[in-house]
């Protein structure tokens, strides 16, 4: 893959421009030029410097001592890594094919330092606002999954290291991950996104409704002057997977009449879409906490562990308890929601 | 009819089944039996239900002779195409139907789960109403037991009703031997490698839920499905069942490890 020689775009735009590369945010040459932001990559990536001055579109320097130590390598016709990617003709003239090779290797060497970059940029504030932008353009698609309603996804790594899978697409709504749609994603390595990237933007941006579709722009979860707008470490309760839980599950039915657990085809996976009612039954520290200390005050802090929220049953306000989808009650009454019918 | 009947039989050829199975879009149909399409007994209640019935059923069945203007013969066609979908979600369910559908499915037909962890199994078309041009197509998982949108807007277009809502899991139940193992791989997000809280402490909570249905299949000595000892009773992987027995410092301070994070970033960007 080359990029269009002469272009008057910059390497990284022309890069990001590429059909595939539609979810890569444009690093910035800020970013790249701290030395800190790139510890590490000079043992990871060939021809280093090479790739680095591509990506920053810095004219390499002519006649430096390697390019005099490789035309001697070239001589004995060595094994060389970098000679057998030419494959060039007899009569060729060897200074030109030298450097057309050696570029294609710088190529392929700035790709891969470019891609390592961005997995390190997405997780700085410049590069998740950047990446806060493609997402609210729905530049990363939506979920597949039907009851997810269309909501946008974000591109996700498996793993941070390169060349172990393709990039993915994690959905804050199911918190589950899905191959791209259009195969032409199926090349962009996934250590390129990386694995934190996900994650970091559900704590960065807690704001965003994770509910909406699409289709509806990107908007605020809405307020409500009694929410008291309950965090479960570093996310809304509103916003852990709001496409899970009753409702949202598929019951297999046959004739109407719904398939039976204890049936052979019956349903195994429901618990892998299923969410308490009672989100804040997941807290587990709060319900730590308020389990092994007694005291009043721990109780009147934590408004929305089990404890506290059976004892203030009374004061739940009917539509506000429905929007949170936040009932209150005890990890005990929980259990049985499973089979509970959807309020939704 | 009868004039004609002569002519579709001396070659026995299905011109338009044949022609509308092959179109671009419908590579979710089947082609249904002559002999199912002329026994009027399956096609019971459909004369209500689709405009110009009589028309639409000679089209389908390549006996169709009627001089009329384009604007007529588009509006049959269009008739003829929803009598096709509507027999075709009755013709599904019947042995040949099943059959047929089975040899799509093993071909890949219909796709595959968009679902990583279901690693390319592939779906079945569904609907979720049977009542017609309500829902459109959907497609199921049988191994995440989900339904997806499909990927291609034409395809995204077609009337679920077409399919009906007992079909998918019918074939099951006539093939059990097609019901694909369990699994409980999964995902869980990470920060800087911890795990997110909220995502880890759903997933605990997910598997207590999938112990209990495994338990209670247990008693009544129905197989669950999963692989031996996978997820049972514990987390799927090796380190999860730390988390269970402590609060694990694994996750609990993803959100702070975020925090700081974006400090050290901003500092640096
Ligand atoms: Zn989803
Ligand atoms: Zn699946």
């Amino acid at each position: 893959m080359s990029t269009s020689s002469g272009a008057p775009e910059s390497w990284i735009s022309s890069f990001c421009a590429l059909l595939g590369h539609e979810y890569f945010a444009e690093v910035s040459e800020e970013f790249i030029e701290d030395d800190f932001n790139l510890t590490g990559l000079q043992t990871q990536v060939a021809m280093y410097k090479e790739a680095l001055e591509m990506i920053l579109d810095i004219e390499p320097e002519d006649d430096d001592e390697e390019d005099d130590d490789e035309d001697e390598d070239e001589e004995d016709v060595s094994g060389d890594a970098r000679d057998s990617l030419g494959a060039r003709a007899p009569g060729e003239r060897r200074h030109h094919s030298r450097i057309a090779s050696d570029n294609s290797v710088i190529e392929s060497s700035a790709e891969m330092l470019y891609g390592l970059i961005h997995q390190r940029f997405i997780c700085s504030r410049a590069g998740i606002q950047q990446m806060s932008e493609k997402y609210e353009l729905g530049h990363f698609g939506v979920c597949p999954r039907t009851n997810c309603n269309q909501t946008r996804t974000l591109p996700v790594g498996l793993s941070d290291i390169p060349g172990e899978d393709t990039v993915k697409l994690f959905c804050p709504s199911c918190l589950d991950v899905y191959v791209p749609p259009n195969s032409r994603f199926q090349t962009v390595d996934g250590a390129f996104f990386g694995r934190t990237f996900g994650g970091l933007f559900l704590l960065t941006f807690p704001e965003f409704d994770l509910s909406k579709s699409a289709t509806e722009g990107v908007t605020n979860l809405t307020r409500t002057p009694t929410d008291d707008n309950s965090m479960l470490n570093g996310v809304y309760a509103r916003n852990v997977a709001p496409g899970l839980g009753p409702g949202k599950i598929y019951q297999p039915k046959i004739y109407g009449f719904k398939v039976s657990e204890v049936a052979r085809s019956g349903p195994r996976m429901q618990w892998l879409r299923n969410k308490p009612t009672d989100v804040t039954v997941l807290d587990e520290a709060r319900h730590f906490a308020a389990d092994h200390a007694d005291s009043d005050d721990d109780e009147s802090m934590s408004l929305n562990s089990g404890r506290a929220a059976t004892r203030r049953r009374p004061q739940g306000n009917a539509r506000l308890r429905q929007q949170r989808q936040a009932q209150n009650g005890s990890p005990m009454t929980v259990e049985p929601a499973n089979g509970a019918e959807s309020e939704l | 009819m009868d004039d004609f009947a002569s002519e579709s039989d001396s070659d026995y050829a299905s011109y338009w089944r044949d022609w509308f199975i092959s179109s671009r879009g419908n590579e979710y149909f089947c082609e249904i039996d002559e002999d199912y399409l002329t026994d009027r007994f399956n096609l019971t209640g459909l004369n209500t239900e689709v405009q110009y019935y009589q028309y639409a059923l000679d089209l389908v069945t390549d006996v169709f002779d009627l001089d009329c203007d384009d604007e007529m013969r588009e509006t049959i066609e269009k008739s003829a195409r929803h009598l096709y979908g509507l027999v075709h979600a009755r013709y599904i369910v019947t042995t040949r139907g099943l059959a047929k559908m089975l040899e799509k499915y093993k071909k890949g037909d219909f796709g595959k789960c968009p679902r990583v962890m279901c690693h390319s199994h592939p779906l079945l078309p569904m609907g979720l109403s049977d009542v017609p041009s309500t829902k459109p197509v959907k497609l199921y998982c049988a191994r995440c037991e989900d339904i997806y949108n499909p990927k291609s807007s034409r395809h995204a277009a077609i009337d679920g009703a077409y399919f009906g809502t007992s079909f998918h899991n019918i074939i099951f139940q006539v093939y059990p031997a097609l019901i694909p193992a369990k699994s409980a791989e999964r995902y869980v997000p990470r920060v800087y490698g911890f795990k997110l809280h909220h995502a880890a402490a759903l997933v605990r909570w997910q598997n207590t839920q999938r112990d209990d249905m495994r338990r209670r299949l247990r008693k009544m000595d129905v197989e669950s499905g999963f692989k031996d000892g996978d997820g049972e009773g514990e987390g799927d992987e090796d380190d999860e069942v730390e988390d269970d027995e402590e609060l694990g410092p694994d996750d609990f301070d993803a959100a702070e490890v975020g925090a700081i994070a974006q400090a050290t970033a901003g500092t640096v960007a």
